[in-house]
């Protein structure tokens, strides 16, 4: 079974995005936390209304396309709607984003945190 | 609205969210990816250590056509879908992992780039009835200058030395592998370590070099 469902149709996604196929921001990645910066609005697209809701604690990107069935290539142009307009703000990755090693002062709390589970 | 078995699990979903929400100061996500061949234990693997039950999701690519008869092809486009899963261990206050499992066929390297720039390193699952299912990850991996290590999940049968395995996959030495038992949350533990400890072995071989 597709994990996202029967909704997981061209005429949704294309409703969803107003017809656009890519987010011009781009710099959403999976793991970067979105905070909701605002409560959402009466009249507003039902699925920026469910982000600004998920939002309200900080939420990766991959759990809010998860939440809302919705690939990631799509989050990511209902986000740049709602990062042009001040309501949400993008917390990115620290991390070395080409082929070069973190630092080892995260390696380290990484290691402990799983040292601890 | 009608309620569906998908809208129940999107509630669900929600619902994970409110009951295990990361910390408000919470700013820097990382990323680490189990890749292997289909049922090598990776969605097992992920939901062992996770602090959240397994959520899943997918990414699509649209390409226009490059003059191939496409049979899926609306206005000449194909589309390429890879779904995943993940799940996440919060690190501290500011900082979040996220594990994802992933199968490693072909079409998922197309996306590579795009879901997994900027990952810590990989874990790849090699079960020994299926081994050849791991060399292409492997090779994908090397390629793409990402550090792995690998783990062996044993799901019984005959019995395998990591040296044999570590012969049958043409591991370079500076390659760790271990056993593993993906079910078991201790094990599976060990699996994340011995990649950090990679890494941070790898970060002490830089400083020197
Ligand atoms: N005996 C044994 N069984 C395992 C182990 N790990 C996973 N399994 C079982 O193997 C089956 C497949 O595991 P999954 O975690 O779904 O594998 P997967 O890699 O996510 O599979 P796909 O997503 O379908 O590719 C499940 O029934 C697991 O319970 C293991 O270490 N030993
Ligand atoms: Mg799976």
């Amino acid at each position: 079974m597709s994990p996202l469902g029967p909704d997981d149709d061209p005429d949704r996604l294309y409703t969803v995005t107003g017809g656009r196929s890519r987010a011009t921001g781009g710099a959403f990645d999976l793991v970067t936390l979105i905070v909701a910066e605002c409560e959402p609005a009466p009249g507003m697209q039902s699925e920026h209304v469910r982000i600004l809701e998920l939002a309200r604690r900080p939420t990766a990107v991959v759990e809010l396309s998860a939440a809302l069935r919705l690939p990631v290539s799509v989050v990511r142009i209902l986000l740049t709607d709602l990062l042009d307009t001040g309501r949400i703000t993008a917390r990115h990755p620290r991390t070395p984003a080409r082929a070069e090693l973190p630092e080892p002062d995260l390696l380290k709390e990484v290691l402990d945190a799983l040292h601890r589970l | 609205m009608h309620s569906t078995a998908c809208d129940d699990a999107a509630e669900a979903a929600v619902d994970e969210n409110v009951r295990a929400p990361l910390h408000q100061s919470a700013d820097n996500g990382l990323k680490i990816v189990i890749v292997g061949g289909f049922g090598v234990g990776k969605t097992t693997m992920v939901r062992s250590v996770s602090e959240i039950r397994p959520l899943n999701t997918e990414e699509t690519m649209t390409q226009a056509g490059v003059g191939v008869d496409d049979p899926a092809g609306v206005e000449g486009k194909s589309t390429t879908t890879v779904a995943f899963d993940f799940g996440r261990i919060t690190i501290n206050e500011r900082t979040v992992l996220y594990l994802f499992g992933a199968p490693g066929q072909e079409r998922f390297w197309f996306l590579w780039d795009r879901l997994f720039a900027g990952t810590l390193g990989a874990v790849v699952l090699v079960d020994t009835r299926r081994l050849h299912d791991s060399w292409y990850a492997i090779d994908r991996l090397e390629a793409h200058g990402m550090p792995f290590v690998v783990a062996h999940n044993d799901f019984g049968g005959e019995r395998h030395t990591l040296e044999q395995i570590r012969d049958a996959l043409d591991l370079s030495p500076g390659v760790p592998l271990v056993a593993c038992d993906a079910r078991d949350r201790e094990s599976s533990k060990q699996v994340l370590i011995s990649l950090v400890r990679h890494l941070y072995a790898l970060t002490a071989q830089d400083a020197t070099a």
